[in-house]
């Protein structure tokens, strides 16, 4: 506390002081106590949270560059959104250079932590949990950086978001890395983005693992570039609790790896293991669209080097159990609408197709067969996301 | 401009008899421009915009207006004014935002309560300084005599003249910011010429405080006459008044891709027939942002009805719902056709 007023004084002579750091404790008035903190660091300061529960009663905000919010652990610094009143999410950053780590957040009303425009964030080490697990009334997302480039989501954990755990739309630069997910509709979301690794995660009992998409009509589309590369991708069955009218509620239960309209997804070195519908799936966007920019289907798909594990033998659609049956009893690994473009398909493993020959064409026209071997037409490479030296040492 | 004020002590007896006694010269009671350009004044007293607070009446150079359309804050009443340095004066030219010269302030008090029962709540202070504009929220004290900085906001609870419970918050520093934003830029949003009254507008430029009425100026609907606008036209003006600060490229939501300016006339991007991207449960179970013929199946409905946190829209500034902005929605989306 004493230093909070040094540096509130400080801030009030307006003379640029030293880097400081704010110890906040939870207990009586933290909403104000924290958010009070976070209004007045100044850059390269760090606001500290002590160990214990911060019952809260609306979001915080963080819009200072350069900022540290750290907690004493993600078991033992809560932010306790149970009561929230009001605001969009539990915390929202809008300033670049941010590193939150070592907390968590817990039954937020809207999204978790939520970063906007905020470039070069990291996010280490964090927990976001919706408590009673799968819940239509949890909120959508839980790590949601979005409108940035620059993005580094390591070491986490997200339980229980009903739309995506991770989730990183519209933005550039991105390592997604070593992180638990687990029970949420989509594990690891990435939306509208461009040069994006996934890698190293564990998401399991999701509805879908790891999704890569992109959409139409929004300010920023045409993603891809994405490697998705040394997850384990287990038993993501969970039925789908997304609320209707959300993309994701048409996610299947029992997907691994899924993706939809994208161009240069490199899914490799994965272990991809008991994910009911299919471990592997490529499709495009079926829904009306007004928008010149948009590819609304899969283009320059790379699988090398997965490791496919039992699967396919409940698949979560519209006739899939007769596909099945038909197939021996489960469908092979990889899953195709028949709408994708120059698969580089370097794995032994058999690609079952929809047949759907045309973009919005109903699921009920198509003619399930088994793709034959096809040459790749163009060779897809893809470089390493490299994010600036920095942020990586503002971890180390 | 009066430069000092004559202050007569024994007035009327000074006047009935000699002319020249009793007559005191004192400094006018200025506005602190030091309290507006630096800083984080702890009591909105410190600025001086008011010759009286608790009545808000306003000091010299501070004016008070209103908007056609006003942004909906729990039914409050609010009591804006605009702070010109002397010699300084507003421009625009179209039906934009109106350019504050800096050293300006713009004020703007809520309150609820008629007459003798009227409580103020808090006093919203965007100041233009050198590096550009603050936003700082101030919470009246129960005496109604100061408000003081309220950084970190608060939340208090009330009954509404109408009966109505209600926790009220008052937004953090951080949550001005996320309204009054503009591709990172702290700005004003209600000034806009568009929102303006044409005869307010023609009084501060006749006054000196405007360079000239813009073209362009007092186009949306008076909200207060209701009745003599189209529901098109009172529809688009509360969407852009109550929305469009983040539903705009460059606001708060852009990632949504929804623009509901009112010079937008884009049918997909003001929401007809738009699919959510990030809505989560905020969608309610439906496909699209507006249903053309059924606004029950329209999300912005959906989220403009709802006083929940993660669905309400706005997300900030309100803890009930306008029945008034809700039904001429409603009846807008009621009245376009289906196919």
């Amino acid at each position: 506390m004493i230093r909070m007023t040094v540096a509130a004084l400080a801030l009030c002579s307006a003379a640029p002081i030293l880097a400081e750091t704010h110890t906040i404790s939870p207990g009586e008035g933290a909403q104000e106590r924290l958010q009070e903190a976070l209004i007045l660091a100044e850059p390269g300061d760090e606001v500290v949270l002590e160990a214990g529960r911060y019952t809260l009663t609306d979001g915080l905000s963080l819009d200072v560059d350069g900022v540290t919010l750290r907690g004493a652990g993600m078991n033992a610094s809560i932010l306790d959104f149970t009561n929230q009143a009001g605001s969009g999410e539990g915390l929202l950053v809008t300033s670049d250079n941010v590193t939150l780590r070592d907390f968590a957040v817990e039954n937020a009303k809207g999204d978790g932590i939520k970063s906007k425009g905020a470039d070069q964030i990291v996010y280490h080490a964090l927990r976001v949990e919706w408590t009673n697990g799968p819940d239509a009334s949890n909120g959508a997302y839980g790590i949601y950086p979005v409108e940035a480039s620059n993005i580094l989501v390591q070491d986490s954990y997200v339980r229980g978001a009903s739309d995506a755990g991770i989730y990183v739309g519209q933005s550039e630069n991105i390592i997604v890395r070593r992180n638990r997910v687990v029970e949420n509709v989509a594990g690891i979301e990435i939306e509208n983005s461009n040069r994006a690794e996934v890698t190293e995660n564990l998401t399991t009992k999701n509805t879908g693992g790891i999704l890569v998409f992109d959409l139409p009509g929004l300010p920023k589309v045409g993603g891809g570039d994405v490697l998705v590369a040394r997850n384990a991708v287990i038993d993501n069955n969970t039925d789908n609790f997304a609320p209707e009218g959300n993309i994701v509620a048409s996610v299947p239960a029992g997907t691994g790896v899924m993706i939809m309209a994208n161009k240069g997804v490199h899914v490799r070195d994965n272990a991809l293991i008991n994910n009911s519908t299919s471990h592997v799936m490529m499709v495009a966007y079926t829904q009306a669209f007004d928008d010149d920019r948009y590819e609304p289907r899969p283009v320059d798909v790379v699988l090398s080097g997965n490791v496919y594990g039992s699967g396919g033998s409940a698949p979560d659609f519209a006739g899939g159990d007769m596909m099945a049956a038909a197939m021996g009893g489960a469908l092979p690994p990889v899953l195709t609408d028949g709408l994708h473009r120059n698969l580089n398909k370097m794995d032994a493993v058999p690609v079952v197709s929809l047949g759907l020959t045309k973009v919005g064409q109903p699921f009920a026209e198509a003619q399930p067969q088994l793709l034959p071997p096809s040459p790749m037409v163009t060779k897809v490479t893809f470089t390493p996301v490299e994010l600036p030296a920095e942020m990586e040492a503002r971890i180390q | 401009m009066k430069k000092a004020l004559l202050i007569f002590s024994t007035a009327a007896a000074a006047l009935a008899g000699s002319i020249t006694v009793n007559a005191t010269v004192i400094d006018e009671p200025a506005v602190n421009d030091e309290a507006v350009m630096e800083g984080m004044p702890r009591a909105l007293s410190q600025y001086g915009f008011f010759l009286d607070a608790a009545d808000q009446q306003p000091n010299y150079h501070v004016t008070s207006y209103e908007l056609n359309t006003p942004l909906y804050s729990d039914g409050a009443d609010k009591l804006r004014f605009v702070y010109l340095p002397e010699g300084t004066s507003l421009s625009g030219e179209d039906e934009g935002l109106l350019d504050f010269p800096v050293g300006s302030a713009i004020i703007k008090t809520f309150a609820f309560g008629d007459g003798d029962d009227r409580k103020l709540i808090e006093t919203r202070v965007l100041l233009h300084r050198a590096d550009g504009w603050i936003a700082l929220p101030y919470r009246w004290n129960e005496d109604q005599t100061d408000a003081k900085l309220a950084l970190a906001g608060a939340r208090i609870p009330m009954t509404r003249p109408d009966g109505e419970e209600i926790s009220y918050r008052i937004p953090n520093k951080n949550q001005c910011k996320t309204c009054h934003s503009k591709d990172g830029e702290v700005i004003p949003i209600g000034p806009k010429a568009r929102n303006l009254d044409h005869g307010w507008l023609t009084m501060m430029a006749n006054d000196g405080q405007l360079q000239s009425v813009p073209t362009g100026a007092d186009a949306l609907p008076v909200w207060t006459r209701a009745d003599d606008f189209e529901t098109d036209a009172l529809a688009r003006a509360y969407l852009d008044v109550n929305c469009a600060h983040c539903h705009q490229p460059g606001g708060g939501a852009s990632n949504s891709g929804l623009d509901l300016r009112w010079e937008q006339d884009d049918p997909s991007q003001i929401g007809i027939r738009k699919p959510p991207v990030a809505a989560g449960r905020g969608a309610g179970g439906h496909a699209v942002s507006i249903a053309p013929g059924d606004p029950d199946a329209s999300i912005l409905v959906y989220r403009m009805s709802s006083t929940e946190a993660g669905i309400a829209m706005p997300e900030l500034g309100r803890s009930t719902n306008d029945p008034d902005g809700i039904a001429v929605v409603r009846k807008w989306i009621e009245e376009m056709p289906a196919s």
